[in-house]
């Protein structure tokens, strides 16, 4: 029986590294049809208890508000009882209501046209810069301008949003760096923090200037691991600079640049809620409501609890699916994806 | 007399392979200047928040705002600051969550990876597939805010804590470091009677220092940078921790309470207090990640490539 339910665990997990498999052989606690379930439970009883606080706040603040998501389908009300939980217990059940009301509602479709416009300007606008940013500081030779140079631009991503946020206000806002400059010399300021018509290219800036330096971490190690005999062979063919670039540099990026993609693309829905959450107020919802923030917003400030919930559901099940299609066409073209096939 | 088999030493002792192309000058200026333009773009912003909070009211004045060049620095933006105010406060709030908060995640992640990295241990596989699954779902905003409600930790230091006190990816990071660190030593230390907790404690950890650091920095910077749970779970505004005080000084351009007579006298420009704010919320981080920043890549990657 024991032998069956190690079989079975074998197979079903796709997340295990493939270090594992050999791991049974040399570890200390070796996975032993022999051994029956109750006394290797015994034996590990010490590791199983070290990750029990951790499984106990996944749990909580995972799992269980996964299924507090059923006041989606109530017209859930707070004050019902004293207690979030007995609230729930008690609201009336509504069915599928809330999600109907949300085709109707054209704020619903406003906050997923930004949320979906502000995707593609990350995708088109932000993420090449952290490749392109790689590519050049990789053409440093000497070790310690790239030290340098990395120190600095990593250094921006360590910084909260609203720090990021209120360097930017300082720089491009009505009283800013630049306007003030501007009014000096006798010409028109301006206030980019408060436009409207600009916000998007705006936060799309300053997720560039927070996380660009970041991003190149990645490309660098992957950079680091080409084979310098595939740039001395192309070399001795006669490729130049940029013959090399283009047939050794860039296909060895192609495998994190397909990764990083698709957790890109999964993550399509969920774009800088902190960031916009703070600049909201200045520029007003029509150019600025994303998904979140309107769940925040009808959520948490006006109380609309189901309805938000419902929001959120939404977003989930298309964000988990967007992930899914991503991969999969990462598979189609021949790369690894997030997980393997 | 190259030293290295196919490297040749060019000026000034860089070393650059011999089938390289030497740059030309005009290629190597137009990159330098590159380089520094990408680099003023972080550093100057910085400087001109750093400069303003130390310039006198007169010096603002001049400048019209924002000062570039120091001239006549003071600290009188920093005494009041850290006088005992609303600012001080929250600092002090905020560190508290801070260390409070990272030894808490750093205890129960560093206890969590161990306790999965054995291989072979009994329902570690169920366990991790528990873990990994938080990572395609994210339950939502709502049902989550009624779950901490719900276990009244609104409006208790508890609820800046508890709900993001763990973080999957670090985690992961963690257990890839345990898995890959000598299991020889392990085994030998389990023959002479060592517990988990010593071999953990003993062993693993100080041969793991390098990704520990990282993700202790990490979590560090997330309670640091943290307002979005103070803003939704707490009320209370003398709980609030220095990002929120930032937010409301800055964004909002609320005056500092208890400051306000000291700048409508003139004696404090609102601007340097601002600044100064912003240098208190910068210092943290901008001092220690370079120190922890030549294992950053260690801790991008053991997790991402082993998933």
């Amino acid at each position: 029986m024991a032998l069956s339910t190690d079989g079975r665990r074998a197979q079903g997990s796709p997340a295990s590294p493939p270090a594992e498999k050999d791991g049974a052989a040399r570890g200390p606690a070796p996975v032993s049809a022999k051994v029956p379930l109750r006394h290797r439970l015994r034996r590990d009883r010490t590791l199983l208890l070290m990750t029990l606080p951790a499984m106990l706040l996944l749990l909580v603040f995972a799992y269980v508000p996964l299924v507090g998501n059923v006041v989606a389908f109530q017209d859930y009300d707070p004050y019902i009882a004293d207690n979030a939980f007995q609230a729930i217990l008690q609201s009336p059940w509504v069915g599928f209501e809330w999600f109907q009301q949300m085709v109707n509602d054209r704020l619903f479709w406003s906050a997923l046209g930004n949320t979906l416009t502000i995707f593609l300007l990350q995708l088109t606008l932000f993420f090449p810069v952290p490749i392109l940013l790689a590519l050049f500081i990789n053409s440093f030779v000497r070790p310690r301008v790239r030290a340098v140079a990395q120190a600095i631009l990593y250094l921006p991503h360590f910084f909260s949003w609203v720090l990021v946020i209120t360097v930017f206000q300082q720089m491009f806002g009505g009283a800013g760096l630049i306007a003030q400059t501007l009014r000096e010399n006798g010409y028109e300021g301006f206030d980019l923090m408060t436009n409207p018509g600009l916000f998007k290219f705006l936060i799309t800036f300053e997720m560039i200037w927070k996380d660009a330096g970041w991003g190149v971490i990645v490309f660098l190690a992957a950079l680091a691991s080409v084979s310098q005999e595939l740039y001395e062979a192309s070399a001795m063919d006669g490729a130049n600079r940029w013959r090399r670039m283009w047939h050794v540099t860039l296909p060895a990026l192609r495998p994190v640049v397909a990764l990083l993609l698709v957790l890109q693309v999964g993550n399509a829905l969920t774009v800088g809620f902190e960031q916009i959450l703070l600049q909201r107020t200045a520029v007003g919802p029509g150019a600025s409501e994303v998904l979140d923030t309107y769940v925040w917003n009808v959520g948490i400030t006006n109380g609309g609890f189901s309805y938000a919930a419902a929001v959120g559901i939404v977003k989930g099940i298309f964000g988990l699916l967007l992930v899914l299609g991503a991969n999969k066409v990462a598979h189609l073209m021949g790369e690894q994806g997030v997980y393997k096939k | 007399m190259t030293g290295v088999a196919g490297i040749k030493p060019g000026t000034r002792g860089r070393l650059r392979p011999v089938w390289e192309e030497e740059p030309t000058k005009a290629g190597l200026a137009s990159k330098g200047v590159v380089l520094v333009l990408a680099c003023l773009a972080v550093l100057f912003p910085l400087w001109v928040v750093v400069v303003t909070s130390l310039s006198s009211v007169r010096t603002i004045t001049d400048a019209g705002g924002l000062v570039v060049i120091p001239r006549g620095i003071t600290f009188v933006a920093y005494q009041e600051l850290l006088g005992g105010g609303q600012v001080t406060r929250a600092a002090v709030i905020s560190i508290c969550v801070t260390v409070v908060g990272t030894l808490f995640s750093m205890a129960v992640s560093i206890m969590c990876a161990y306790g999965l990295s054995r291989p072979g241990s009994v329902l570690h596989r169920p366990l991790l597939l528990f873990m990994l699954a938080t990572m395609f779902f994210g339950a939502g905003l709502i049902p989550t805010y009624l779950v901490v409600q719900g276990l009244g930790l609104t409006d208790s230091y508890l609820a800046l804590i508890l709900p993001s006190a763990l973080n999957v990816f670090n985690i992961l990071v963690l257990r890839a470091f345990f898995m890959s660190t000598a299991q020889e030593l392990v085994e030998s230390a389990r023959i002479d009677g060592a517990g988990d907790f010593r071999i953990l404690w003993q062993i693993i950890m100080p041969l793991s220092r390098a990704v520990i650091a990282v993700i202790t920095l990490f979590y560090a910077v997330g309670y640091w940078s943290a307002w979005f749970n103070a803003s939704i779970y707490i009320s209370d505004p003398e709980m609030m921790p220095l990002q929120n005080v930032m937010n409301q000084l800055v964004l909002k351009q609320e005056r500092p309470t208890g400051l306000t007579q000291v700048i409508n006298t003139g004696h404090l420009s609102l601007l340097a207090i601002q600044m100064a704010v912003m240098v208190l919320a910068l210092i943290p981080v901008a001092f220690l990640s370079p120190f922890v920043q030549k294992h950053f890549k260690e801790g991008m990657l053991t997790g991402a490539v082993k998933g």
